[in-house]
C-alpha cells in the first residue's frame, strides 16, 4: 500500500483545518460559537491548528441561558485566558430582563428554545456574519441534511429544502448585508471520532465528562443532576451515584449516565459500547419528532 | 482497533425506494452497530403509525419533516459507519426528485459509486443515469449490487444477463474498475456475510469489498499543486518575521528545498519550512492542511497557486467544460458568473453551449442552447482572468470550479475542466 495516504482521523482534521481557513478568508466577521462542550472544546483546538503559529482569529461567542453547570463557566473562562481569545457573551437572562423572551411555564419548562433570540440578537448587535459550530451531521436527522456552510435568512432562518448544493470542496459564502453563515468544520466527524481524536491528542475537557459523584434524580429515563434549578417532582428522589455526561447542555435537561469510565481511554471504551445515541439524554430533543428541524429553522444552533 | 492506520472510504448510492436502497443501507448501518436503540424505537413508534409492515428503513434517512410526509428523499443526506478496517461516509442521494444535481454533488467527494439494481427488471434508465455520473464526476470504482436475487431464486443467469446488459453501455465510461455483486439486501445475501444460496459467485461479499477496495493510489501524486487559502502573518513578537501560506495540498508530494513556482505571478523560490502546530514535516500529500514558509519574501496572497518548477498547470482565460446546471433558474447567454476554482475567485462567461447530453440515452443535443436544473452540457467558459487548471480526470481539485449567480449568490453549475 502507498504510504501517501492520511488515516481517517488525520483527514477529518484535515478537512476541519480547510473549512476553518476558507471562514477566516470569506468573512468579515466570524465567531465561533463556544458552549463549553466537547464538541466546541474541539472547533476551537482545531481553530488553533488552523492558524499557527497566529492565535485564533475568531472570538467566542457563549450563549449564556444562566442555567449552566459551574464546571462548564469555570472551564470557559479558563481556555479563553489560555487562548488568549475575546470572548462574546450573549445572556439568555438579559433577554428575559428586557422582555424579548418569555421564560417557558410548565413541568417540562427549560431556557433551551429562549437562546434562539439570544443567539440571534447577539450576531446581529456584534455584526456576525459566520457562526461556526460544532454540529455534527451523525447528531440527529435533520443535521444530517447540513451543509458545511449553511446560509441563514435575514431573519436568521435556515431552509432547509432551499440549500446551496456543496460540490467538493469548493464552499459558496456568498451572502447579502443582513444575512449570515453556520459553519460546521466537524460535520462528517462522529461521537467516537471526537473521543478517539480527543484522546489521541490528549485535549483537555471539562470534569464533567469524566465519572463523578453527584446528586441526582431519576426523570425521563435518565439521571438529572441537582440544582438550585431543579424543583423535585412528586415522587422524585435524590439518588448519589457514580455517573458522568456524554453532553452537556443546561444543567436542568442534561441527563447523566452511570458510569466508571474515569479516564479518556475508558470513556471511548465505553462510548464505543454505547447502544443509545447521545442526545438520547437529553430532552429537548425529545419533545417531538421534528424537535430539532423546528428550532434549526428558526435559528437555533 | 488499529486507529493509526484506518482510511476513510467515501461512497455514494443513489435510488429509489424500490431499489431496496433503504433496506441495503440500513443493514450496513445495523449491521455495524451505527444504528442505536433509541434511533430504531423513533423508526419502529412511526412505521407502526404509518401502517408499514415491519421498519421501514427509509425513515432513517429522510430526516426532514417533509420528507417523512411525502414519503420521498429531497436532499443528500450523509451517513456514517465504521468497521474495525475502515471509516465509511455514505452520501445518501434521492433517485427521483432533481436527481442530477444531488447525484452530482454526492458522487464529486466519493471513492467508489453504489450503483443498485432490481434483479427483476435488470438495467433500466436510471442505471444507466447512476453510471453516466459515477463516470462523469470520475469515480474510479463502481460496485454494481444486483439486489433481490432471494426473488429470483438465485439464479446464476439472470445475474449473468444483468452483467451482460451493463457492460454492454459501461464501455463507453470513463470508470474501468467496475465489480458485479449479486445479493439480497433484505436476506443478508452477500452484504455482510458470504451467501450460502449462490455458491456460483466466487467474489467478495459487499462489506468486504468496500473495506478492501484499493483507493491510496487513485489521487494524484505527481503535479504538486498547493491553492493558497490565506496568508498567516502572526502578531507577535516571537514570530514576527513569519509569513506562511496557509492551504491544503490538492495533489502531489511536497519537502522543504523543492524549488517552487508561484502562479499567476511567475516569482521562484525554495520551500524552507512546511509548519504545523504539531511541528515541521519532512513531506506534504493531499489532502494535508498545511502551512508552507519560503526562502525569499514574495507577494502571495489568496487565490495564488505554489506548484514545483518543473511541473506547472495551464494558465488560461478560456476553456472547454461539462457543467452540470444546479438552479431553477435558467442559463443566461454571455451572462457573467462568478466563478469559484479552488481558492481563486474571478468573473466568468459561458461563451457556448455545444451540446447537452441525455443522461438516459447518452445522445447530444446541439440546438438545445438553454441550460435549465439537471441539465448536463459541454461549455465553453471565458474567464476575466487566467485560472490556473488541469483536466478534470487528471485532477479533481484543479480541474473543477463552481458558477454563482451574482444577483442571489446561490451555486448554479458544477463544472469539469476538460
Amino acid at each position: 500500500m502507498s504510504k501517501y495516504y492520511l488515516n481517517y482521523l488525520d483527514e477529518l482534521e484535515s478537512e476541519a483545518i480547510y473549512i476553518l481557513r476558507e471562514v477566516w478568508a470569506q468573512f468579515q466577521n466570524p465567531v465561533i460559537l463556544f458552549s463549553g462542550g466537547k464538541d466546541s472544546i474541539l472547533v476551537a483546538h482545531l481553530a488553533k491548528k488552523a492558524f499557527y503559529p497566529s492565535k485564533i482569529p475568531f472570538p467566542f461567542m457563549h450563549v449564556d441561558t444562566g442555567h449552566n453547570f459551574p464546571e462548564t463557566i469555570q472551564f470557559r473562562d479558563d481556555l479563553v485566558e489560555e487562548l488568549g481569545v475575546q470572548l462574546i457573551v450573549g445572556s439568555v437572562q438579559e433577554s428575559i430582563d428586557q422582555g424579548r423572551v418569555a421564560e417557558e411555564k410548565g413541568k417540562n419548562a427549560t431556557r433551551n428554545a429562549l437562546q434562539i433570540t439570544t443567539l440571534l440578537d447577539a450576531i446581529e448587535d456584534n455584526k456576525v456574519d459566520c457562526a461556526i459550530g460544532g454540529g455534527r451531521r451523525d447528531e440527529e436527522k435533520a443535521r444530517a441534511k447540513e451543509r458545511f456552510f449553511s446560509h441563514r435568512d435575514d431573519f436568521g432562518q435556515w431552509d432547509p429544502k432551499n440549500q446551496r448544493p456543496e460540490l467538493w470542496n469548493i464552499l459558496n459564502g456568498k451572502h447579502f448585508e443582513g444575512e449570515h453563515f453556520r459553519a460546521f468544520p466537524i460535520s462528517n466527524w462522529t461521537e467516537m471520532d471526537v473521543w478517539n481524536y480527543i484522546q489521541r491528542e490528549n485535549i483537555r475537557i471539562p470534569s464533567l465528562y469524566f465519572a463523578h459523584q453527584r446528586d441526582v434524580v431519576w426523570r425521563s429515563g435518565s439521571w438529572i443532576p441537582v440544582s438550585e434549578h431543579l424543583k423535585l417532582e412528586e415522587g422524585e428522589e435524590v439518588h448519589n451515584k457514580k455517573i458522568r455526561f456524554r453532553t452537556l447542555g443546561d444543567i436542568t435537561i442534561t441527563g447523566g449516565i452511570e458510569s466508571e469510565a474515569d479516564t479518556l481511554a475508558k470513556i471511548a471504551v465505553e462510548v464505543s459500547a454505547m447502544r443509545k445515541t447521545e442526545r438520547g439524554d437529553r430532552s429537548d430533543d425529545k419533545r417531538s419528532e421534528s424537535a430539532m428541524e423546528d428550532r434549526k429553522r428558526q435559528g437555533y444552533f | 482497533m488499529q486507529l493509526d492506520k484506518n482510511q476513510l472510504l467515501r461512497f455514494t448510492t443513489a435510488g429509489s425506494v424500490d431499489d431496496g436502497k433503504s433496506t441495503l443501507i440500513g443493514r450496513l448501518l445495523y449491521d455495524s452497530k451505527s444504528i442505536f436503540e433509541d434511533q430504531l424505537d423513533a423508526i419502529e413508534k412511526t412505521s407502526k403509525k404509518k401502517g408499514h409492515d415491519g421498519i421501514d428503513m427509509a425513515l432513517f434517512t429522510d430526516g426532514l419533516r417533509d420528507e417523512r410526509e411525502q414519503g420521498i428523499t429531497i436532499d443528500v443526506a450523509y451517513r456514517y459507519f465504521t468497521t474495525p478496517k475502515r471509516k465509511f461516509i455514505i452520501a445518501d442521494t434521492p433517485g427521483h426528485i432533481q436527481y442530477t444535481r444531488n447525484m452530482v454533488t454526492g458522487a464529486s467527494t466519493a471513492n467508489v459509486a453504489l450503483i443498485l439494481i432490481d434483479a427483476r427488471h435488470g438495467v433500466i434508465e436510471q442505471t444507466k443515469r447512476h453510471a453516466f455520473i459515477a463516470s462523469l464526476l470520475q469515480i474510479h470504482h463502481i460496485i454494481v449490487c444486483v439486489n433481490k436475487m432471494d426473488l429470483k431464486d438465485y439464479s446464476e443467469e439472470v445475474f449473468d444477463d444483468i452483467r451482460n446488459q451493463f457492460e454492454e453501455f459501461s464501455s463507453k465510461l470513463y470508470t474501468k474498475d467496475i465489480r458485479f455483486i449479486p445479493i439480497s439486501a433484505l436476506k443478508g445475501d452477500n452484504v455482510v456475510n458470504r451467501s450460502t444460496n449462490m455458491d456460483w459467485y466466487m467474489g467478495a461479499p459487499l462489506l468486504n469489498t468496500l473495506e478492501n477496495i484499493h483507493i491510496s493510489s487513485d489521487g494524484n501524486k505527481t503535479d504538486a499543486r498547493f491553492p493558497v487559502q490565506t496568508v498567516i502573518r502572526p502578531q507577535s513578537e516571537e514570530y514576527r518575521d513569519y509569513r506562511g501560506y496557509a492551504g491544503r495540498v490538492a495533489s502531489g508530494i511536497y519537502r522543504p528545498g523543492d524549488e517552487i513556482t508561484v502562479l499567476p505571478s511567475g516569482f521562484t523560490s525554495k520551500i524552507k519550512t512546511i509548519d504545523t502546530l504539531d511541528g515541521e514535516l519532512k513531506e506534504a500529500y493531499a489532502p494535508m492542511s498545511v502551512t508552507i514558509t519560503l526562502e525569499d519574501d514574495i507577494d502571495i496572497s489568496r487565490g495564488d497557486m505554489i506548484v514545483k518548477t518543473t511541473n506547472k498547470p495551464a494558465a488560461v482565460q478560456e476553456f472547454d467544460t461539462m457543467i452540470c446546471w444546479l438552479n431553477k433558474t435558467t442559463s443566461k447567454p454571455r451572462a457573467k458568473y462568478s466563478i469559484l476554482h479552488t481558492t481563486n475567485n474571478q468573473k466568468a462567461m459561458i461563451k457556448d453551449v455545444m451540446y447537452k447530453i441525455d443522461i438516459n440515452t447518452y445522445s447530444r443535443n446541439e440546438e438545445d442552447k438553454e441550460l435549465g436544473m439537471n441539465d448536463i452540457a459541454r461549455v465553453k467558459i471565458r474567464t476575466t482572468r487566467p485560472l490556473m487548471i488541469d483536466e478534470y480526470r487528471d485532477n479533481r481539485v484543479t480541474g473543477s470550479f463552481v458558477l454563482i449567480d451574482d444577483t442571489t449568490h446561490e451555486t448554479v453549475a458544477a463544472g469539469m475542466i476538460l
